[in-house]
């Protein structure tokens, strides 16, 4: 469990973070999302304890990080994959943060192992790929089998495969009822990975809600419809007060009703349909808008605005 | 298993993974051995401190002091521990790596997560590092030191480590070293740059002579005992010299002031962003 409240942080005349208050629970992957700039690697500093928060406060599993006595074990964490000294074997730079809170041995040739790092673990960690880095990463944040996991843009440089094994690890993470926090830029990862998601741009809050639920608002679906009778359609659906455009192919783009809806009024009216499906908007073009409409809201109205 | 047992069945106790400095000092310790410039930079101060040694006694055998009053001045085992100025500067650089580096990568970004209230890592550092150096140095100063004997000789110019004071300032320049390192790991702590560290290293331990010697030689007098590299050789200094303080006292000073700057450094380690 995260919480923050009312978290801020600014550099010199920047407000990186501005009054940030949110909840991560357990049990779910909770995506942080956001442009690049956004604030996000800095909340995720103010939760470890990194940096202080200009105002505002985080803890994590109910306290101030700082003032937890095992570390290790109440959160792992991945914040970006150069955290790592490139003279030194992975092996001894986990076996290094092991030893801080007597974690043993036999541990960190298991997490060597199952972040699939076994050949290389005695090898240069500066010679390493950005996605062993990663991995190496992912490898010193479930050292401790931490209750909550924050990982920074853990996709990264890794390979289709690697994407893969990212998500079905947060996932089994997240199952096995721990908190997990994951942040990244792309809205399509995050859409297949987490189901909550806290998105900010420019430092403040945009949203905080269910990933369908957000999808739902922030890209609303788009019906294609092609019939023998196109114009006939359009005009009947247009009477029903929504949006209706060509789409090529004789074929009708149709925003505001859902696919059933569109069926229906036609079959109503005897028009035959030779297609209909649903389409979903680009989830980062919905993304770019949403986040581009805080930051231009936010200067006049001094609220942010809601997706 | 009870309710406030952690959500993870899997996990040893979270009892079991609490940070303690004596962990923490395993933990450097680790770090310190898997570093491969750590074996260069040791090595570096060994070569320094016999190879110069070696040759300083050899130049000497060659050149002997000409007259008595030469011969009166002349300190053998200054000469064979020549090497230690050099290899402070070794120990000094690799003391500024161990921390400032870690700034370079990021890795103590790592390290303070695992350690969130981060003084811990820098006394871990400190104690280490100044165990190392010594158990590294301290033999290396004793073989300087009778390789050096052997060859002066020759010329019947050396002198036994039973000699009062001779044994202490063998024992000193090991001290020295350790105490030089732990002013380059406060720097780099302090300044978290590398070069700008180092800079300062060099500028501390050099630069208040140069100051010093510009000034009237009744005030440079005065003034030069107090400034550190003075201060902190005097530990390996045999024949009484009235412009440098005693042994202990001198090298009690230069503690102090590394002291300092380890003070500096912690101070700022909690108080800054990492």
């Amino acid at each position: 469990m995260i919480e923050a409240h009312g978290l801020t942080k600014r550099y010199g005349d920047k407000l990186a973070v501005d009054d940030l208050s949110f909840t991560v629970r357990p049990g779910v992957v909770t995506g942080f999302l956001g442009p690049n700039g956004a604030g996000k690697s800095t909340t995720m500093r103010m939760i470890l304890g990194l940096d202080t928060p200009t105002r505002g406060s985080v803890t994590v599993n109910g306290r101030p990080y700082r003032e937890h006595t095992a570390p290790l074990h109440e959160v792992g964490a991945l914040l970006d994959a150069r955290s790592v000294h490139p003279g030194r074997s992975a092996y001894h730079h986990l076996l290094a943060l092991a030893q801080t809170s007597g974690i043993p041995r036999s541990r960190v040739d298991e997490v060597v192992e199952g972040v699939g790092l076994a050949g290389v673990a005695r090898k240069r960690a500066g010679g390493f790929s950005l996605g062993m880095g990663q991995r190496l990463g992912i490898a010193a944040a479930l050292l401790g089998d931490p209750r909550t996991v924050i990982l920074d843009e853990p996709v990264n440089g890794l390979d289709t495969e690697g994407i893969r094994w990212i998500r079905s690890l947060l996932k089994g993470l997240a199952a096995e009822g721990r908190t997990v926090f994951v942040s990244s830029h792309l809205m399509s990862e995050m859409a297949m990975t987490a189901e909550h998601l806290i998105v900010i741009g420019q430092g403040r809050l945009i949203a905080d809600a269910g990933t369908e639920e957000l999808i739902a608002q922030a890209a609303p679906g788009v019906v294609r419809v092609r019939s023998t009778e196109p114009e006939a359609l359009a005009a009947l659906l247009r009477a029903r007060d929504v949006t209706v455009s060509p789409d090529g192919d004789g074929a009708l783009a149709v925003s505001g009703l859902s696919t059933d809806q569109v069926g229906r009024a036609a079959g109503a009216a005897g028009i035959t349909l030779l297609e209909l499906s649903a389409q979903q908007a680009s989830l980062e073009d919905a993304f770019v808008d949403m986040t581009r409409d805080a930051v231009e809201f936010r200067a006049p109205t001094r609220k942010g605005a809601q997706p | 298993m009870t309710a406030t047992r952690p959500v993870t069945p899997a996990a040893p106790a979270g009892r079991a993974q609490r940070v303690s400095q004596a962990r923490v000092v395993r933990s450097e310790w680790t770090k310190l051995r898997s570093l491969p410039s750590t074996a260069w930079s040791l090595l570096v101060t060994v070569v320094s401190i016999v190879g110069f040694g070696v040759l300083y006694c050899l130049l000497r055998v060659a050149r002997p002091p000409a007259d008595p009053a030469a011969l009166a001045a002349f300190d053998p085992t200054a000469v064979s521990l020549t090497g230690v100025q050099l290899a402070a500067i070794a120990i000094g650089v690799l003391g500024v790596l161990l921390v400032a580096g870690e700034y370079a990568t990021g890795l103590i970004r790592t390290s303070f997560t695992a350690v969130p209230r981060r003084l811990p890592v820098l006394w871990g550092k400190a104690i280490v590092f100044a165990l190392t150096t010594l158990a590294v140095c301290l033999p290396v100063t004793v073989i300087a030191f009778l390789v050096g004997q052997s060859i002066l000789s020759e010329k019947r110019l050396d002198i036994a480590l039973g000699h009062p004071g001779v044994a202490r300032a063998v024992l000193g320049s090991a001290l020295y070293l350790a105490a030089v390192g732990l002013l380059g790991l406060g720097l780099g702590a302090l300044l978290r740059s590398t070069a700008g560290a180092v800079a300062a290293l060099l500028g501390l331990l050099f630069g208040p002579q140069l100051l010093v010697g510009m000034l009237p030689a009744t005030w440079s007098d005065q003034l030069y005992r107090y400034l550190p590299v003075p201060a902190g050789a005097a530990v390996a200094n045999v024949r009484p010299d009235p412009l440098i303080l005693s042994p202990w006292t001198g090298f009690g000073l230069f503690c102090c002031y590394t002291g300092l700057v380890l003070a500096l450094a912690g101070w700022r380690l909690v108080r800054d962003d990492a």
